[in-house]
């Protein structure tokens, strides 16, 4: 258990310096010259000079990766020129807005999403079933940032019943979380509802019947037990995807998490912050998808830690 | 012999399955009849296709919702099981009938622990606490004979070998002492020594009054667990009579033909003979005799027809035209015949 | 398969599809000689005209069906520009993707060994980051303009692309009639355009479907953040944007872009499961 977790952490911590590598060469290749950029178009050749050479930018770029990457392992993303501190403790000041609203869409998802894929299953071919699914396919497809907008018109503007951005009470919160688990709700119910029927048509529900387990316990127990670990690898898949997705649900709401400050951070060019944010959030996908694994080895006995 | 004169446990007469599918319906199990009393023990036994497992699935109401069964009389201890709702079959099932399946590894739940599943037997049926239930099926483990019990309780069914998934079985089945048991196919995918000590166990268990049904479409393995013993062939029986009996004189080609394909049932090392061709398709059976293309002493009568199931000596019964010639001739020589035709 | 054959299955497309299939032709339609059927200027302002309600007559005479915005500006203008941005993007996109996708992966799926390991490898790094994280990032730096919105989402695109293309160059490359070309000395080049390209067209062909309605919603998002096609041009997601601002007075701006977006998407996301039925041959036995 612990080599496969030890596995596990150094590849997602090689995972994770991918990401930086990533974030560095679109951060110092694309744009020419980081210091025109940093300072802005009426900064003087001395200043631009000063900066250069503040930030390495005159050594080989192989070189500044290097430093970059010891900076990096010391925790050191630079500093803010917007915000004026530390790019990385700026950042971390937003995790917690951000967690509280992808936590939040996730027991949305969980507490819709399993009992509607449940009851498409049970209720498979049925009008019930039919609906599930294709508004779930419908869900899919919808432009999650523009639903968020048609929710707030609808309960917001038009219903008055909640708040249109964040206004740190429970109701603030409660459209971005719907709109940003609406998609994955949809997804989550689709596929419990496909795990369980699959299951349904396996031997040992024929068995579990054969010893005269009423439906409910063929279906609540034995059916559901084995549907569990296939959507808990997606739940995993779906918090990280949440944390993606925030940033731009974040900006519709003006939730103040790392989205919002990530969007604010590159239309300022304030690149020392927008890389500790991307850098976080990428750690905090790629972590999850970490959790995930080994919650699935440790959910479906079928696995072998050692094997995997 | 007293075990036949008894007030059957089993009755099963006129029983047809049928199985609406995409092309059409087909009829897997025509006019099957049988009976069993307490204690007694009968081998169902034909290829696969022959309608054997849906016969034992149809008695304990366990076929899909596309299949229909109707039967003249389907009674278990006197009470009629067609049309029975559901929660009296739940009753039924597991209390008084249980099953053993073929595969036990997919048979058993993947995703609960061997403990579980036994135990669940107590809980749901009798209500009983968990750790009473869980003392129970460590008891049951032991009899069944796998070895350290309660260390095994938490297991899974992938962390035990085939032997003692298929003991795990035979504990669920067992747990509530039901009246029969159907084991379908009980050791195919066990190897010759585990499968001796499965049939020991559950030989075991009909002497303390158990009624049992084997499945098989060997008529090795049937030999040392049943006294009786019905040949399926394209969803009808086509031989009844004792093991003791049929084994040494068969009264259908088909039964003879099966006989030298298993060295085993006949207790000599001789070489195998399987029997030519294929079985029918069950939703193009031909004309007359289901069996006459495969059969080695067809004749013009075989082909237009259909040979009714009768008693051809006292206790035995044959659907062959000729059984009485199959019965006085001699097998060897017709096995042989098999081999030409 | 002969052109006939390939008819005879779009007849016998299911009613779903078939209507998807119209709604597309029509937005195609609209796309690209859109100025033609509803001739409007989309960033022309009209004071006079602020914020009218769908139905409502100009001042200068004539009618704005879907209302106007803050400046005047004709809503319906603005979506048949949106679409052609939205069109263009997402096919460019799903070229330049699918064309760098293509390559690469049959480079890994026909060579494997270390130019698969490489490849492949690049791509799970990528994969492992949240793809709309890249497509900020990189359209975020290169700034807006219709181009870097394009080449922004097809860096992201092209790993998916790519692992499509590398399966079936695995499957096909050692099929017997590869491995006899082989032996006959062909080059690899040749065998590559000869015998793995078409194996790899229909699969490629349906990630692709997939991918443009993917795309068109990426770049709304883009747009939406102010970080896509630049303020002067018309974007479905710039529109959002916009009537993000008056909802309360004005809902038709935010709605009505989203609506020609979800409704193109879902199509789009129809006609691909239709493709993928007709396509794979395992999937054809199923229905
Ligand atoms: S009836 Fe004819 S074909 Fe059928 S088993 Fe008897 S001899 Fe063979």
């Amino acid at each position: 258990m612990i080599a496969f977790i030890g596995r596990r952490l150094g590849l997602a911590v090689l995972l994770i310096f991918g990401a930086i590598t990533i974030v560095f060469l679109a951060l110092r290749v694309i744009p020419g010259d980081p210091a025109s950029l940093i300072l802005g178009s009426q900064a003087s050749e001395a200043e631009l000079a000063a900066l250069r050479t503040e930030l390495g930018l005159n050594e080989p770029l192989f070189l500044q990766y290097l430093h970059h990457l010891a900076d990096l392992l010391r925790l050191d993303f630079g500093e803010s020129w917007r915000l004026g501190a530390d790019a990385l403790s700026s950042t971390l000041e937003r995790v917690p807005a951000t967690f509280t609203l992808a936590g939040t869409a996730l027991l949305i998802t969980i507490g819709l999403g399993f009992p509607l894929g449940l009851y498409a299953a049970r209720n498979a071919g049925g009008w019930g079933d039919r609906l599930v699914s294709y508004s779930s396919l419908v869900g899919q497809a919808l432009p999650s940032f523009w639903v968020g907008i048609m929710l707030v018109l609808v309960f917001a503007s038009a219903l008055n019943l909640l708040p249109s951005t964040a206004d740190g009470t429970i109701w603030g919160l409660l459209l971005p979380a719907v709109t940003l688990s609406l998609p994955f709700l949809g997804w989550l119910a689709r596929l419990v509802r496909n795990g369980a029927l699959e299951e349904l048509g396996k031997e040992y529900v024929r068995t579990a019947r054969s010893k005269g387990m009423s439906e409910r316990v063929v279906f609540y127990v034995h059916v559901l037990r084995n549907t569990l670990t296939p959507a808990v690898t997606v739940l995993g898949l779906i918090l990280g995807n949440f944390i993606a997705d925030a940033v731009i649900i974040e900006v519709v709401f003006a939730w103040p998490g790392i989205g919002s400050l990530l969007i604010d951070s590159i239309t300022n060019r304030d690149y020392a912050v927008a890389e500790a944010a991307i850098v976080l959030i990428a750690a905090c996908y790629i972590l999850l998808n970490l959790l995930v694994d080994v919650l699935c080895s440790y959910l479906d006995p079928r696995i072998s830690l050692e094997a995997v | 012999m007293t075990a036949t004169e008894e007030a059957p446990l089993l009755t099963v007469s006129g029983l047809n399955v049928a199985i609406e599918g995409a092309a059409g319906t087909v009829q897997p199990v025509r006019d099957v009849s049988f009976t069993l009393a307490q204690g007694d023990s009968l081998a169902i036994v034909g290829e696969s296709g022959s309608g054997k497992s849906m016969t034992s699935l149809a008695v304990l109401g366990l076929l899909p919702e596309q299949a229909t069964v109707r039967a003249e009389d389907l009674r278990f201890d006197g009470a009629e099981l067609t049309g029975l709702a559901d929660p009296d079959w739940q009753q039924l099932r597991g209390e008084q009938l249980a099953m053993i399946f073929q595969d036990p590894l997919s048979a058993l739940n993947p995703a609960l622990t061997v403990g579980y599943q036994i135990a669940e037997m107590f809980r749901r049926h009798r209500g009983w606490g968990r750790s009473r239930a869980r003392q129970a099926a460590v008891e049951l483990m032991a009899q069944v004979g796998i070895p350290d019990p309660a260390a095994r309780l938490r297991d899974y069914p992938h962390q035990f070998s085939g032997g003692m998934r298929q003991r795990v079985m035979i504990a669920m089945a067992l747990a509530l002492e039901p009246r029969l048991l159907i084991a379908d196919e009980p050791t195919t995918a066990l190897d010759v020594t585990v499968q001796a000590q499965i049939l020991r166990l559950l030989r075991q268990r009909q002497r303390d009054g158990l009624a049992l049904v084997v499945i098989s479409h060997d008529l090795g393995v049937v030999a040392r667990s049943a006294r009786r013993v019905v040949v399926m062939y394209a969803g009808t029986l086509v031989e009844s009579g004792l093991v003791a009996e049929v084994y040494p004189a068969p009264a259908h080609p088909y039964t003879a033909g099966l006989l030298a394909a298993s060295p085993r049932a006949r207790g000599t090392a001789g070489s195998v003979r399987p029997i030519d061709g294929q079985p029918p398709d069950i939703s193009a059976l031909p004309a007359g005799c289901a069996f006459h293309p495969r059969c080695p002493i067809a004749r013009e009568r075989c082909t237009v027809e259909r040979p009714k199931l009768r008693v051809v000596a006292p206790g035995r019964e044959s659907a062959c035209h000729f059984a009485e010639e199959v019965l006085t001739g001699e097998p060897t020589k017709r096995g042989t015949g098999a081999a030409h035709g | 398969m002969t052109a006939a054959v390939q008819a005879r299955r779009v007849t016998r497309m299911r009613p779903r599809a078939k209507v998807a299939a119209g709604i597309l032709g029509l937005f195609l339609v609209c796309a690209a000689i859109g100025p033609l059927l509803y001739p409007y200027d989309s960033v022309a302002t009209s004071v006079a005209d602020r914020l009218l309600p769908p139905g409502s007559a100009l001042s200068e005479g004539g009618l704005a069906p879907l209302g106007t915005d803050q400046l005047g500006r004709d809503v319906l203008a603005q979506v048949l520009d949106g679409a052609r941005v939205s069109l263009l993007v997402a096919l460019a996109t799903v070229l330049i993707g699918g064309f760098a996708g293509l390559v690469l992966g049959m480079l890994a799926g026909y060579f494997r060994g270390l130019t698969d390991t490489v490849i492949s490898r690049i791509g799970d790094i990528q994969l492992a980051f949240p793809s709309i994280l890249l497509a900020i990032l990189l359209a975020g730096v290169l700034g807006p303009s219709v181009l870097n919105v394009i080449i922004a989402l097809a860096v992201t695109r092209w790993v998916i692309f790519a692992r499509v293309v590398r399966g079936s160059a695995l499957e096909t490359r050692d099929r017997e009639f590869v491995d006899s070309a082989r032996v006959l000395g062909v080059g690899h080049l040749r065998i590559m355009w000869r015998y793995i390209f078409p194996a790899c067209v229909q699969p490629l062909l349906v990630a692709a479907t997939v991918q443009i309605g993917l795309t068109m919603v990426a770049e709304a998002a883009l747009s939406f953040l102010g970080l896509g096609v630049p303020v002067d041009q018309a974007s479905w997601g710039a529109t959002i944007a916009n009537g993000r601002d008056y909802l309360s007075s004005a809902w038709w701006i935010a709605a009505v872009p989203g609506l020609a977006l979800t409704i193109v998407v879902v199509c789009v996301g129809i006609l691909g499961d239709e493709l993928r039925k007709v396509t794979d041959p395992s999937e054809r036995e199923r229905a």
